[in-house]
């Protein structure tokens, strides 16, 4: 409001102030309903969603290990190795071994992380120790372009990238002899390679980068203690 | 507080729901809630699946506005409205995370957005807060399924020409060229254009065979 403004004019075209109480107790009313209702919500679809997500994990499990019909849940602690522990756990140091029929290790699904074109992008991908090779990859969550980016879950030709990708480690077994690299669509020509989708290169290169860096830590210390994923009993 | 009633209702309710299917779609002839007609229509699977979420939350906003509507003063209307969409919005979230997580991780974002959709905020204003709560229902039903109608349109158009499939099933010879073009952006805006040009010429068509009849 301006200095010059005629004051006694302005004070006869305000309109008297709303009574405060209808409007604290609309608002106090309603927010309180609603914040209700989410917390039953919340509570009763917590336990439901919880399952689902376990369900998810051990189906992706034994998609990314190829002829897995169990599982066991390990946690890796550095200087302690590979310990199992409950399938509901959580956290980061995570792996996942799948076993077949007979109770023989098929191989460690691990999860990896990565920035993706929109946002971060997780993945499982499972290594088998007996063929040095990543035989299986699964997008867990992402949120990329619909029908360009998101193809990298359903794309054949891109998984096939992963039906034996190799991760031999060298001699000391101390490192990966050939890290993985993302090539342009078509111009794959060796098994560490992974060929990009055509028109969603940023997000083929990203799932390239980050089974990079998450297999350069985690196949030589899976290869260095297989010992803790052998000793499983058969179950029926 | 008094909310008068915007006329003492003359139309039959059942032109309530009716209204939001073509004469007043809500994507074709009112040109609202823009971002998800664009931004998720880009599959037919998609486009449904958020058609039916934001039908189920404008219903439910619809009758809980205009449940309220006296209570609530109008210097805080917008307030107490878009309190009342975020919540059936998180509830219909955690409903659709619980009954599929695919469908959730397909939809991502946009569940979160319908908050914004001006579609819902724009009937609780201009329909439900001053109309009673079964023409309410109707309403929101009908601009829903108007809505989901749209969004299908536009999902199925640019699914056929961007990925040669409807629902994820092949329909075209596998020769066909995917438009990516289709799929992207760019393509909501054409698909969009082209569709309203249709919905344009139907009734500018049928505006003059009434004007014919009538002379």
């Amino acid at each position: 409001m301006s200095p010059d403004t005629p004051r006694p004019s302005d004070a006869v075209a305000l309109p008297p102030p709303p009574p405060a109480w209808p409007m604290v107790r609309a608002l106090v009313g309603v927010g309180l309903v609603c914040a209700v209702l989410i917390v039953l919500v919340y509570q009763y679809t917590r336990p439901i969603i919880a399952a689902n997500q376990l369900e998810a994990r051990q189906a992706a499990v034994f998609q990314v290990l190829p002829g897995a019909v169990s599982s066991t849940t390990y946690r890796y602690v550095e200087g302690e190795g590979f310990t199992p522990v409950a399938d509901d756990a959580s956290g980061d140091d995570l792996v996942f071994a799948g076993y077949d029929r007979q109770g023989r290790l098929v191989g460690v699904a691990v999860e990896a992380v990565g920035m993706g074109y929109q946002d971060a992008v997780r993945v499982l991908y499972g290594y088998a120790p007996d063929r040095q090779a990543i035989v299986g990859m699964q997008v867990l969550d992402s949120r990329e372009t619909p029908g360009l980016g998101d193809r990298a879950n359903t794309d054949p030709d891109f998984l096939a990238n992963f039906a034996a990708l190799d991760v031999s480690l060298t001699e000391d077994g101390q490192r990966i002899a050939h890290p993985i690299e993302a090539v342009k669509h078509g111009e794959k020509t060796e098994p560490w390679q992974i060929d990009c989708i055509t028109g969603a290169t940023i997000t083929s290169t990203a799932i390239a980068d980050m089974m990079r860096e998450s297999t350069a830590v985690w196949v030589p210390r899976i290869a260095a203690s297989l010992d803790a994923f052998q000793s499983r009993e058969v179950t029926p | 507080m008094s909310v008068d009633r915007a006329a003492t209702p003359t139309t039959p309710s059942t032109d309530e729901f009716i209204k939001g299917l073509w004469r007043e779609n809500p994507v074709f002839v009112q040109v609202l809630g823009m971002c998800p007609v664009l931004a998720v229509t880009n599959t037919a699977r998609n486009a449904l699946a958020m058609g039916l979420a934001t039908m189920f939350v404008l219903v439910g906003s619809n009758v809980v506005v205009s449940a309220i509507r006296r209570f609530v003063p109008k210097q805080v209307r917008i307030v107490t409205y878009i309190l009342v969409i975020a919540t059936l919005v998180t509830i219909v979230d955690y409903s659709i995370a619980a009954l599929s997580l695919e469908l959730h991780k397909a939809l991502g974002a946009f569940i979160s957005l319908i908050v914004v959709n001006c579609v819902i905020l724009g009937r609780a204003e201009a329909f439900a807060s001053k109309n009673g709560l079964w023409r309410s229902f109707l309403d929101g039903l009908g601009m829903g399924l108007g809505f989901t109608f749209a969004l299908l349109c536009l999902g199925a158009v640019r699914e056929l020409f961007g990925m040669g499939t409807l629902f994820g099933a092949a329909v075209l010879p596998a020769a066909w060229q995917d438009w990516v073009i289709m799929i992207l952006p760019s393509g909501g805006f054409f698909t969009l254009a082209g569709w309203v040009l249709v919905v344009n010429r139907i009734n500018q068509g049928r505006a003059r065979r009434k004007d014919a009849e009538a002379a």
